[in-house]
């Protein structure tokens, strides 16, 4: 055969199997945003979900995963980002850097329902949390963490070292050099890796069925005492997630329309993390441009 | 390649008063015991361009990157390095002070990516000047000194990265000079430039001289000849001879040193 023939043969191959990928990319997410588009309506996002009549929607829902994304980036990011500069800048090539590296490689692939029920023996239950929104996020931390730290090491590791280098021929001190040149430089870099690892949060199920709960409790958006049971600021109260709901209403749910809710879930739940997604493109893309590209004044 | 050992070394010297920087049996290791730099002793005259030449991984680099510490978290330096009669290879000694009176310009152009006011004003900064006037003034000045000010004028605070090689690479030299230092030490500063700025970088670097001393890693043997005053002659890790330019390129005392110039190895 000759070599014309054999990469012809070869691309076509490679061809074939990108098309599987792409079309059941597309055959998912399209199967979902049908089917579930069509019952996204203000009253939907606007109103409590039921629990044994048809009509409800997931109001409280989408304000927990949102809270609870907060929150976890909250606590997680200082950690990540404290532990990647580490990583990143000071770690000397040994083997106790390696066995950090090899903990977090094993610690981001953890089943999260094993993450769910280590946060319920310790937070829950240890630390007498109860099913809270604060046990919840200190569960998706530890999801959260290794991926976040790994992100954001390869966003400082892209950095060239010339840029280093240039600090430190200016008398500039190591950290100086990290925070004034290294830092802002990755900040593109960082900021995608949060938002993809957001992304990643938000779809979380399994960690928080047994940490933030299912129960919906009553919630008011006008009550901002963070410490009274019924404010929606309360992080001790516990708080079903979108992708717990979608869990609940379709194992224990008895609720009349349960396709319906569960289907405009999920696509919510889809088109929140897409957004994500090309956010935290754009936003990337944006800030390298405001750091480098000409500025006029 | 050939021995060292089989050419004696001609090292010019200069009495301590004459040199700017000069170093006393500087050895450089590798990772504990991998040895790049032998004993090397070599002074710098004050006001000067001093070329170092040699084939790759003769140890100029390494040597160059020695003066002003750079080398401290990658290798063992052993030997002295006199700066105003004082050994600066010392742990006590505060680097982060050594470097602002000994900058450095690098190989390939590495500005921030910051606007090209803040290039300059970002190390001083980060020393306390807040002057902003006064700031204002040093940019200038830095960049006349540097031949970028005519270029750039209308443009500080645009992006150092949408400038050219050249001017980037001059934009580095105004930036290491915005310190006042009293040596610039430059690595192949011109190896990824294309001659036009090469020629106008060469321009700048004698004009530079009648303020700073200069030590000038260069692989280009026609430029070390256009601008140096003195070249030091690199080989496997030793400086084998060190003399005037034209002593060096016209007269070489050692075999393996008129062979490089004549371009049989490197």
């Amino acid at each position: 055969m000759n070599a014309k023939k054999t990469n012809r043969i070869a691309a076509g191959v490679i061809y074939f199997l990108v098309g599987i990928v792409i079309l059941l990319l597309i055959g998912i997410i399209g199967n979902i945003l049908i089917t579930g588009v069509p019952h996204l309506s203000w009253h939907f996002l606007s109103s409590e979900s039921s629990s044994f009549k048809a009509g409800g929607g997931i109001r409280d829902q989408l304000f927990n995963s949102l809270y609870l994304l907060l929150l976890t980036l909250l606590i997680s990011l200082p950690i990540a980002l404290g532990a990647a500069i580490y990583l990143a800048e000071y770690a000397p090539d040994n083997w106790f850097t390696q066995l950090i590296r090899t903990t977090i490689e094993i610690l981001s692939s953890l089943p999260s329902i094993v993450v769910g029920l280590f946060g319920y023996l310790l937070f829950v239950v240890q630390f007498g949390l109860g099913f809270s929104i604060l046990a919840g996020a200190l569960a998706l931390t530890f999801f959260n963490l290794p991926t976040l730290t790994s992100n954001i090491e390869e966003a400082i590791k892209g950095v060239p070292q010339t840029q280093r280098e240039a600090g430190w021929a200016l008398g500039l001190s190591n950290w100086k050099t990290i925070r004034g040149i290294v830092l802002p430089a990755a900040l593109p870099g960082i900021i995608t890796g949060v938002i993809l690892s957001a992304g990643r949060v938000f779809g979380e199920a399994a960690a928080l069925i047994y940490t933030a709960g299912q129960s919906g409790s009553t919630v008011d958006y006008s009550n901002w005492n963070i410490f009274s049971p019924t404010s929606f600021l309360n992080i001790m109260r516990p708080a079903e997630t979108l992708a717990v709901h979608i869990w609940k209403v379709n194992t224990e749910g008895i609720i009349p329309d349960v396709n319906v809710v569960s289907a405009g879930t999920s696509a919510l739940l889809v088109i929140v993390v897409i957004i994500f997604n090309f956010g935290a493109r754009a936003l990337g893309n944006w800030i390298y441009k405001r750091l480098t590209a000409a500025k006029i004044k | 390649m050939e021995n060292w050992q089989d050419q004696k070394s001609y090292i010019k010297t200069f009495t301590e008063d004459e040199c700017a920087i000069s170093t006393q049996d500087l050895s450089v290791f590798y990772g504990g015991t991998v040895q790049k730099l032998f004993n090397v002793s070599l002074g710098f005259k004050k006001n000067t361009i001093t070329a170092l030449i040699g084939a790759s991984g003769s140890g100029k680099s390494t040597f160059l990157r020695s003066l002003n510490r750079m080398n401290d978290r990658v290798a063992r330096v052993d030997g002295s390095i006199m700066f105003h009669s004082l050994d600066v290879n010392q742990s006590k000694i505060n680097v982060y002070e050594l470097r602002k009176a000994i900058g450095m310009v690098f190989q390939k152009p590495n500005p921030f990516p910051k606007s090209i006011r803040e290039n300059i004003t970002y190390a001083l900064k980060a020393n306390g000047h807040r002057n902003k006037k006064k700031l204002d003034q040093i940019v200038e000045e830095s960049l006349k000194a540097a031949a970028l000010w005519d270029e750039v004028k209308d443009k500080l605070d645009q992006s150092a990265l949408a400038l050219s090689g050249g001017q980037q690479q001059r934009l580095c030299i105004a930036r290491a000079i915005a310190l006042k230092p009293e040596i610039l030490l430059l690595d192949e500063p011109a190896s990824a430039l294309d001659p036009v700025s090469t020629a106008k970088l060469e321009d700048t670097l004698k004009q530079l001289r009648k303020k700073y001393t200069m030590v000038m890693v260069t692989h280009n043997m026609q430029q070390a000849s256009r601008i140096s005053e003195y070249t030091a002659f690199f080989h496997l890790g030793h400086a084998l001879e060190y003399d005037t330019t034209t002593n060096i390129f016209t007269n070489p005392q050692g075999e393996i040193t008129e062979k490089y110039i004549q371009g049989s190895f490197g």
